[in-house]
């Protein structure tokens, strides 16, 4: 049951194109920063493989500059 | 149920969160999440928020602890809190998790026939008593030591104070704060009379430069960094990174110069020298406020058993001081310290303009250092010379590593040379602690015994026969644990050790005593900028663990002093530290009542009037300056500072043929010290599972080294075996290593050197030679 946190960087202008793909991912929870680039992506997946598989989907999108790890937790499912 | 683990799924996430955001907040100052980090927590949870200080470091931050159901489930940055306004660093964010760990030690150990067997407390206090007492009968009062720490609390220090010394009549205490800020210390008492920086944080918001002095602000001090940092955009102010290895903090800086190890001593006087050769001094202020002096050179390097070392000062005259800077021009130090002549000219010229408010910041790279308290005398020199001293923005500003290493290791003074209030060598201040503790002033012995490096060799020689060490890990991390841990073992010595963790020093353990961690007892620390911080315990500790200051009662009892610790288990922290404050009493150092500690996140000393005083020494904000001027040094008897004429002398190991690199230890951001605490943090452990060794890639590529090769560092003490690591955290310059000391698997210790600063007798850590070679 991983849960981790990004941040994203999007192009400069994309921040709002960054934004709302990442919206439209259900696992994805963000908040944009009010003053810069950077957008803060916490994911929620039930394992490994399909947070993996969502980190190769963000890494997909045009928009996105950077994507940098900053925490991870893996809590028990019960 | 379901809701509670929905609850616990949620505030994860919002733990996630708040990283991410704090780590936004190092690499873009000022940068706003709207009003995320005020939500908290799920908007259904029942919790209860109490204040204190933050368990990590000496910034001292304030945190707000969320507990549910007598659960510490949450931490915030207390907004109301000066230090940080709010803000956390990561490990301040995640610091509760640990106490959750499932080796946590709950119960005391006793080793029986080589194994811990699970003892009830008082029992095992009966041990430890007993052991004591006959250690003493046999072989006398200096045959026991105990080794405390810079984040046991003010009473728990001022209790281990007053059994060592008050009550058995031995100085045989000191603490882990001797490795990391003695030199400090021994600067700012040589200097001023006086311990601790003049200033306080608020210098920040004033100073048109920051210069730091071998010191990685950005992920050791991070708030105060990002504090730096939103001056930088906000004014212009701006950051010089004055240090041996580009890091983080070089690269967020305006400026990053760097030096060759040990060079800084002739830095600093070339600085100097600059300064009175383009006419900066300000002279009114050296002519009513300092002194000069010299002291012996040629000191040697502790490097040798019963190592002594007393200075002799000598008064001199600015023409002398003048002369003897003729050696340390910008063209002269410029060959040997790696530093261009246009990068000390421009240093100096930063100090030297009246207009340019300039702090220095430093700690472990100028103290760790076997010139240590010369280095902190160079320093006070330049702000001296410029009159840029004790005023907002202006002065020199030493930081600390541990919770309380001022509050508790200086302050109360768990050091063997010190008393609550001043020194053991001095009548006065014995005769004022045996009134307060009430025991004869013949009982305090008047020589101090061993510092740290020097009770750990006796340990090794069979001269203490029992040791008792709380809140910390001297087998990681002393100097040249090789030898120490080999000392330690021998059966020649019973250990005790309190701790909340089992770790390294609680393997060679003959008792282990289960310590509260510091939300499970009530307590106060002392940070960075004279800062006392009081808080109320938060949650019950697990089983039988119990404050370590309680347990120091216990024994006392048990060694027949009941009556000088006449204290109640529940109100011991207000009672003790009501009897401390007795020695603080006056305009100096007055410290503040706890009714008011309980209400504020902390009040600065001296504590006049219902007042911190923010600015020492300077006339307009301290009620302690007397002598009609604008300030006064009032720590020395004649009210001045000293200039001190201190050269500039080698380490003493340098690279060559054989171990051609110097080797550089140090810290990271996500682990604090010797990792115990932070390495149970899964997501800091998991940001940096183990340490490394960092080279520079021309040396790598010469060496044939790929990132995450095994490599061997070998010293002629020991080796230690580790990833290699190139153009990732840090870039050592050419000719370096650079190794983080938190892994109690690679144990980098066993090949550092155990030289001290002769003055301060903290050991140098920066500065060792060594090979290495792929395994």
């Amino acid at each position: 049951m991983p849960i981790k946190s990004y941040l994203a960087h999007a192009f400069t202008g994309k921040k709002e194109e960054l934004l709302g793909a990442l919206q439209k991912i259900n696992q994805c929870e963000v908040v944009p920063a009010k003053n810069e680039d950077v957008i803060v992506l916490v994911t929620d997946t039930s394992n490994e493989i399909e947070e993996e598989t969502l980190k190769e989907r963000i890494e997909a999108i045009d928009s996105l500059k950077i994507l940098s790890l900053v925490s991870g937790f893996n809590p028990p499912q019960n | 149920m379901i809701k509670s683990d929905t609850n616990r799924r949620s505030f994860i996430k919002k733990m996630a969160m708040l990283s991410a955001m704090t780590a936004a907040a190092s690499m873009f100052p000022g940068i706003l999440f709207a009003t995320e980090q005020e939500k908290g927590i799920p908007k259904d949870a029942n919790l209860d928020w109490k204040k204190g200080p933050c368990r990590f470091c000496g910034v001292g931050c304030g945190v707000l602890v969320g507990t549910e159901n007598g659960k510490a489930v949450a931490v915030k940055g207390d907004p109301n809190c000066s230090v940080n306004k709010g803000l956390l660093c990561v490990k301040g964010y995640h610091q509760i998790m640990c106490i959750q760990s499932k080796d946590r030690l709950t119960h005391a150990l006793v080793k029986k026939n080589g194994r811990y067997e699970k003892t009830p407390l008082s029992e095992a206090l009966d041990l430890v008593a007993n052991k004591m007492k006959e250690t003493i009968q046999v072989h006398g009062k200096d045959a026991v030591a105990m080794y405390t720490s810079g984040q046991s609390t003010i009473p728990e220090g001022y209790v281990a104070s007053k059994l060592m010394k008050g009550a058995i009549g031995t100085n045989n205490l000191d603490c882990n704060a001797r490795l990391c800020m003695a030199s400090a210390v021994a600067g700012f008492l040589t200097t001023f009379g006086a311990d601790e920086p003049m200033g306080c944080y608020e210098d920040i918001d004033h100073a048109d430069y920051f210069i730091t002095w071998g010191n990685n602000m950005a992920e050791m001090h991070p708030v105060l960094f990002s504090r730096m940092l939103e001056q930088k955009t906000r004014r212009g102010a701006k950051i010089i990174d004055f240090a041996t290895r580009t890091t983080r903090s070089s690269t967020a800086s305006d400026r990053s110069i760097l030096f060759e190890p040990q060079t800084d001593l002739a830095i600093a006087n070339a600085i100097c020298y600059e300064i009175i050769k383009n006419g900066w001094v300000n002279k009114t202020f050296i002519e009513k406020h300092c002194n000069f002096s010299k002291g012996i050179t040629n000191m040697g390097y502790g490097l040798e058993d019963h190592y002594k070392f007393s200075d002799k000062p000598e008064k001199i005259d600015f023409e002398s001081y003048k002369e003897f800077l003729k050696d340390y021009s910008p063209e002269k130090v410029s060959k040997y310290s790696k530093v261009s002549v246009k990068d000390i000219k421009y240093l100096a010229a930063i100090y030297g303009d009246p207009n340019k408010k300039v702090v220095s910041y430093w700690c472990m790279g100028m103290n760790q250092h076997t010139r240590g308290t010369w280095m902190n005398n160079l320093l006070y020199n330049i702000h001296l010379l410029t009159g840029k001293i004790s005023q907002p923005g202006n002065g020199p500003f030493s930081l600390t590593g541990q919770p309380s290493a001022c509050g508790t290791a200086r302050e109360v003074g768990t050091f063997t040379h010190k008393l609550p209030k001043g020194v053991v060598t001095n009548e006065k201040h014995r005769r004022l602690a045996a009134k307060i503790w009430k025991v004869p002033y013949e009982q305090i012995p008047s020589k101090p015994t061993y510092h740290a490096t020097e009770m750990f060799r006796a340990v090794d020689r069979g001269d203490i026969k029992f040791i008792w060490t709380q809140a910390t890990n001297p087998l990681v991390s002393l100097p040249k644990t090789s030898r120490y841990r080999a000392g330690i073992e021998q059966e020649s010595c019973f250990v005790v050790v309190s701790d909340v963790f089992p770790r390294q020093t609680s393997d060679v353990a003959d008792v282990i005593l289960p310590a509260s961690w510091h939300i499970e007892k009530s307590g106060l620390y002392g940070n960075s900028e004279r800062r006392t911080q009081h808080w109320d315990k938060m949650v019950e500790a697990p089983g039988e663990a119990t404050p370590d200051a309680w347990m120091f009662i216990e024994v006392a009892k048990r060694l027949g002093f009941g009556e000088l610790f006449p204290y109640s288990k529940e109100n011991h922290v207000e009672e003790i530290y009501n009897e401390y404050r007795q020695f603080h009493e006056g305009a100096k150092h007055g410290m503040a009542p706890l009714e008011v500690l309980k209400k504020e996140s902390g009040a600065i000393w001296p504590y006049v009037n219902g007042k911190s005083t923010q600015w020492r020494f300077n006339a307009k904000y301290d009620p302690a300056c007397t002598n009609g001027e604008d300030f006064h040094f009032y720590g020395k008897p004649d009210g001045k500072a000293v200039i001190w004429q201190r050269p500039f002398e080698e380490a003493p190991e340098k690279p060559n043929k054989e171990y051609p690199f110097w080797l550089n230890t140090g810290r990271v951001i996500e682990h604090w010290h010797t990792g115990s605490m932070t390495r149970r943090i899964p997501v800091l452990h998991q940001a940096m599972p183990n340490a490394y060794v960092e080279f520079h890639p021309d040396d790598a590529k010469a060496l044939g080294i790929r990132n995450g090769e095994n490599i061997k560092v070998s010293s002629r003490r020991g080796s230690c075996v580790l990833p290699a690591s190139i153009n990732e955290r840090g870039l050592p310059t050419k000719g370096q290593i650079f190794v983080p000391f938190f892994d109690e698997n690679m144990l980098i210790n066993d090949v550092t050197l155990d030289a001290f600063c002769p003055i301060s007798k903290e050991p140098d850590y920066k500065k060792c030679a060594v090979k290495v070679e792929k395994v």
